[in-house]
């Protein structure tokens, strides 16, 4: 009867109603706004446990290539990257993707405030690759940095992957006496080159 | 059956671990005080969520129909269960109609409140809980005493002993890291073969019929990018108008949680990914009895970010199982007598009405008013009976003069001979941690007028 149970919680709902509700208030340009976003930015994903590298899109390779130089199954979705050596469009199931060591992929953009960048990507098949890899490499331009979350969501919509996700930071947990501990599940690492 | 201000003794009694407890959230407190005077425009921030809150419960129906709506467009199935057992079916007959033998959970309060897990595992479904201190409460067959820090009551030594016993770790080695890295290999096998992911949800958003979910270890991620079916759980108040509301919520839950500027991992389901299925399961079981609460009816703009308990004198001295409920702390104490107000009459009066609660809170819910409001409530029910008899005997006796002065000076006279044991009877919870003061020899008032009569000549 999952229909009669809507039609139930609706009607208790409705029938609580008190009058007119307070109006939903404007959010945007609303929070703060740094005259230096780049710059708080950085400091924001060393606070969050990231590591970054400003280079060249040239020199994009060579910086991940020098970081990760024990890096052997690496998957990109970055196009015609050179240091890809699997094929994301092959693998049919992303439990293949488990014993992957880098991945490496381009953020939408950044967020001064929290350090926190936004992963969205119509092609990809896999949404395991952002979170599965051992070690998480992210491309963002310099130009795409906002200054807070109100300015963030107002590019977010969804229609087309139907799915994106903030990452801030390498994966971590404080769940054992409040001792921040890096790479719970997901990437111990986060490498952000900022082009 | 027990109730808090027993069980609190009980946890008081280990003095050293109390304090550590005390502590230890003190300490997250602090790093939501630090996060909060980072933002200059904090107190707006949660002005705003308030008015976005106050907004969505006066249009609930509106925005949950919009969000079904929606939701279905992006091809996620959407199912209504009005209370604990019926969502419990749902997620059990999607399991089953699934083959699903195995599946993992991210941490969601709600699935706490329904009983999922037992429910699941008597029809012979394993579920590993994924979040760390989710994973050491149910290896330790334990319930969560935190809704964010589900652990927070366990040292590092009962999680090595715990995890010796289970995942054969190394015998006393309790050092964090060590045992975070344990419990990753270990729960990267669950994440693995499972066959279903089930997670709860921080906001829906009813304009695109999105769901998010915010965590640190990014066990939400993992569970529900490799099963091939995602259950998304949640009460009917997590609905947000708007997606530029998210952006209110997601500044302000993890600075009160745990004073970071941001959870590591904020993921916007709105579609399944290929091959894959996403069902969300919109669960009243009591909520919408609360909307017509009228005192009581702000309790649901809650975003369960735990500051009022890390903040909380009482919760940081009696630990939160304290509270029997499957939220403690200040929300729990107004939401648990709601749910069954013979159970938990006694939880608001585990409050010393400082307010520190509502000056933390992100939405701006007055908590110490409404345990206020149910102290009154509760008084006029059929409870106490003692303590009102006693209260009105004083009522008595203060509306007569005489009798007043006379037992006045009787007490005064035969207390001090008293034997102990009869002063400091078991009916005196006055006096069983302190001790009574000296008797005057004189009454007030006695001492008022030969004052009085000094000052005239």
């Amino acid at each position: 009867m999952p229909k009669s149970s809507r039609e139930a919680i609706l009607k208790n709902i409705r029938t609580q109603k008190r009058g007119t509700p307070p109006p939903l208030p404007e959010t945007s340009r609303f929070g703060t706004t740094y005259e230096d976003k780049v710059k708080v930015f950085q400091s924001r994903l060393s606070d969050v446990g990231a590591v970054f590298v400003e280079c060249d899109r040239e020199g994009i390779t060579g910086t991940i290539r020098e970081k990760y130089p024990h890096a052997k199954t690496i998957a990109s979705l970055i196009k015609n990257d050179t240091l890809a050596n699997v094929d994301l469009d092959a693998v049919q199931d992303p439990h293949e993707l488990k014993d992957l060591d880098l991945a490496i992929f381009e953020g939408v953009f950044g967020v001064a405030e929290n350090g926190a960048i936004w992963i969205e990507n119509d092609h990809n098949r896999h949404r395991a690759l952002y979170f599965i890899a051992r070690h998480i490499v992210i491309v963002l331009p310099k130009a795409e940095i906002v200054d807070n979350m109100h300015q963030a969501y107002e590019r977010i919509d969804l229609s087309q992957s139907g799915f994106g996700t903030f990452i801030s930071g390498p994966s971590k947990t404080a769940d054992i006496e409040q001792a921040l501990v890096i790479g719970a599940h997901g990437p111990k690492s986060l490498y952000v080159v900022l082009v | 059956m027990k109730n808090h201000a027993t069980l609190s003794a009980e946890f008081v009694k280990d003095s050293e671990r109390m304090h550590w407890h005390d502590r230890a959230l003190w300490y997250v407190r602090q790093k939501r005080d630090n996060a909060a005077k980072a933002v200059p425009e904090w107190e707006e921030l949660r002005a705003l969520a308030s008015q976005i809150k106050a907004h969505t419960m006066e249009n609930l129906d509106h925005y949950l129909e919009t969000f079904e709506k929606e939701a279905r467009k992006n091809g996620v199935a959407v199912h209504w269960a009005k209370d604990a057992e019926e969502h419990n079916r749902i997620v059990y007959e999607i399991l089953a109609k699934n083959g699903a033998k195995k599946v993992v959970k991210s941490k969601s309060m709600l699935t706490e409140e329904c009983g999922l897990n037992p429910y699941l595992e008597r029809r012979g479904i394993e579920v590993t809980d994924t979040d760390l201190g989710e994973r050491i409460i149910q290896l330790k067959g334990d319930a969560p005493s935190h809704i964010v820090l589900p652990a927070i009551h366990l040292k590092k030594e009962d999680v090595s002993a715990i995890f010796h016993e289970h995942l054969h770790s190394e015998e006393h080695n309790s050092d964090p890291t060590y045992l975070t890295g344990v419990a990753r290999e270990h729960l990267r096998q669950k994440f693995l073969s499972a066959d279903a992911a089930i997670t709860g949800v921080n906001f829906a958003v009813s304009e695109t019929g999105a769901v998010v979910v915010c965590t640190n270890e990014g066990n939400a991620d993992m569970g529900v990018s490799l099963a091939k079916v995602h259950i998304a759980c949640m009460g009917i108040e997590k609905i947000i108008p708007r997606m530029c509301d998210l952006g209110v919520f997601t500044r302000l839950l993890a600075r009160s949680a745990t004073g970071q500027p941001v959870t590591t991992y904020t993921s916007h389901f709105r579609k399944p990914r290929e091959g894959a299925q996403m069902h969300v399961v919109i669960v009243d079981n009591g909520r919408s009895a609360i909307l017509h609460e009228e005192d009581f009816a702000r309790s649901l703009h809650c975003i369960r970010c735990g500051a009022c308990m890390n903040t909380c004198p009482t919760y940081r001295r009696s630990g939160g199982h304290a509270y029997r409920f499957v939220i403690p702390g200040p929300i729990g104490s107004i939401l648990a007598p709601l749910k069954q107000p013979d159970r938990y009459n006694d939880l608001p009066f585990a409050c010393t009405l400082c307010g520190s609660c509502r000056n933390v809170c992100p939405v701006k819910i007055d908590l110490d008013h409404q345990l206020y409001r149910h102290r009154q409530e509760i008084m006029k029910r059929d409870v106490f009976k003692e303590k009102k008899r006693f209260m009105k005997w004083i009522a008595r006796l203060m509306q007569h003069p005489m009798l007043f002065t006379l037992v006045g000076k009787t007490v005064r006279t035969i207390a001090p001979i008293l034997p102990k044991s009869l002063l400091y009877h078991k009916k005196n919870v006055w006096g069983r941690y302190r001790q009574m003061p000296d008797f005057p020899k004189q009454s007030f008032k006695a001492l008022y007028k030969k004052e009085r009569n000094a000052k005239k000549q």
